[in-house]
């Protein structure tokens, strides 16, 4: 590509529109959790009321662990699944590993529905009862792709002699690969935790095939409150969430810029 | 342990066995029986009654304007992005990550807000002095919503494929006398064309079988396709004719991974 440093007036507000459109619901979103109009229709004055009823709310709480406890569980698994499967790979023969990766290929190009539905199938003849456990067995069954797709790439940039070079120096493998792949491969499983983490958060189409009734997570839960009207508290958490996370990757984007300014 | 280390693939092979491969089995076993277990084509060919077809259709088409859409207003910004040098790819990347962060049922509802009749948009159109646009559960107001919440799916493709492409190839064109149009269809465009590829298909797939979309942004007046599945499964409870339907649907997905992959082949 060409590489200009600087974007000419056209260029940038081009991509002050995209912008725009892609964080205008945002901004409203934040804007609804500061209003003291029960409907999201007209503004009511600011309140900070939404804030504190948030914190007595139980079922929205209760939504909230669930869905972080899902998250963190399936993308955990997910992780140890994904990275075990990468390592795998690495020693397979070629026709196999294509299949495998076909197979990995499917969740990830298939319609959430339709992943969503035969999960859904899949439990009931085997008899499952709906709740937490179908949920998660869900989350990590689409999260795993993500996982294997992020550290794989990193498995081929491995340089095995390192490997071998630990096990001539008297590390046993299990040893040598604590201590020499797994770091190596820690960029790419972290990155890829992070990406099952935001999807499994993110989802709703297949919890909502799988979760069965008594159980929400906030999407499921949003989705039953379309009908009568959200609750402003759901804005309020959004917002916290929202807020927190962007506070959090402007920090770690800072921080490594800054360090290799001081190296240089 | 280099020998052994194709039996460490066994937890994942289970796992995927399990949960991809067999509930995929299921839907073509039920899209393939009737209620008494026994052998039937109906359920595929319920998508020709009259309803059903009108939503394919409807489906089909959305999704198409959606992706095409998408595609125009994410090349340039995957052009500006990848020639920007000096930024880290990372943050750009999590630019369009983090609006996944705010639920994304709760981004596409905001839309109703800002769409409305005497909504914000609306609002400021009036302001200007400018007609008020009446889109709110109507098509139109779906692939708003389609093309919302697809579109880094369609900008992250290209940015990867784009950032990726050599300027030294580019600065041959132009010594070679190339034009900007020239040095734009003839390197810049063929050799992006694998992004496109992935990012047609992210785009293209998730908004032919959206229900949420339609659900959210059509009033419920506007059916898709993915509305009559999750119908017979949450409401109709009828399994077979939903599963029917998935495969129908699933042709759909079939079809376009194979002129993708063919796609693939040639470059």
């Amino acid at each position: 590509m060409k590489r200009n440093k600087t974007m000419t007036i056209t260029q940038k507000i081009y991509v002050a529109l995209i912008f725009i459109f892609l964080y205008a619901p945002i901004v409203t979103l934040i804007v609804l959790s500061f209003n003291a109009s029960k409907t999201r229709a007209k503004w009511g004055g600011f309140t900070l009321k939404w804030y504190v009823s948030l914190l007595q709310d139980e079922t929205i709480l209760d939504a909230l662990g669930t869905t972080l406890l899902i998250a963190f569980l399936s993308a955990l698994t997910a992780a140890v699944i994904g990275t075990i499967a990468c390592i795998a790979m690495s020693g397979m023969k070629r026709r196999s590993r294509a299949v495998l990766m076909g197979i990995t290929n499917i969740p990830m190009l298939n319609a959430d529905i339709v992943t969503g539905i035969s999960l859904m199938l899949l439990f009931i003849s085997l008899g499952f009862r709906f709740g937490f456990g179908t949920i998660l067995l869900s989350h990590i069954t689409f999260n795993i792709p993500y996982v294997i797709l992020s550290v794989l790439p990193r498995m081929k940039q491995l340089n095995p002699s390192v490997y071998e070079a630990a096990l001539d120096l008297g590390a046993s493998p299990l040893f040598a690969f604590f201590k020499v792949t797994l770091p190596d491969l820690m960029p790419g499983i972290l990155s890829g935790f992070l990406m099952a983490f935001t999807m499994s958060l993110d989802d709703f189409i297949i919890t909502h095939f799988t979760k069965g009734s008594g159980l929400n997570t906030l999407s499921t839960k949003i989705y039953t409150e379309v009908r009568k009207g959200i609750k402003p508290e759901m804005y309020a958490l959004s917002t916290i969430i929202f807020v927190t996370v962007l506070v959090l990757l402007i920090l770690v984007n800072i921080t490594p810029e800054k360090a290799q300014k001081e190296n240089i | 342990m280099n020998s052994k280390k194709h039996l460490l693939a066994a937890p994942y092979a289970a796992w995927a066995a399990i949960f991809i491969i067999v509930p995929l089995g299921m839907i073509l076993y039920y899209g393939l029986t009737d209620k008494s277990g026994s052998f039937t084509l109906e359920n595929l060919l319920a998508i020709a009654s009259p309803g059903h077809a009108r939503s394919l259709w409807r489906s089909v088409w959305l999704s198409l304007i959606s992706t095409a859409v998408c595609f125009l207003l994410a090349y340039p910004l995957a052009m500006i992005l990848a020639g920007k040098k000096g930024r880290n790819g990372s943050f750009i990347i999590l630019i369009f990550i983090l609006p996944m962060w705010m639920n994304f049922l709760l981004r596409t509802l905001a839309w109703q807000t800002l769409l409305e009749k005497t909504g914000v948009i609306n609002s400021i159109l009036a302001f200007l002095g400018l007609p008020a646009l009446k889109i709110i559960n109507t098509p139109s107001a779906i692939v708003l919503g389609m093309v919302y919440n697809f579109l880094p799916f369609m900008v992250l493709p290209l940015y990867n494929a784009l950032s990726k492409i050599d300027e030294n190839v580019i600065h041959a064109a132009k010594d070679l006398g190339a034009n900007k149009i020239q040095t734009f269809f003839r390197i810049i465009l063929p050799l992006s064309v694998p992004g496109i590829i992935s990012g047609i298909t992210m785009v293209f797939v998730p908004a032919l079988t959206t229900f949420v979309i339609s659900t959210l942004l059509g009033g419920s007046k506007v059916l898709l396709i993915g509305n009559i599945i999750e119908q017979e499964f949450t409401q109709a409870g009828n399994w077979h004719l939903g599963s029917g339907l998935s495969i129908v649907l699933m042709v759909f997905i079939l079809i376009n991974m194979v002129v993708t992959a063919l796609f693939d082949k040639e470059e």
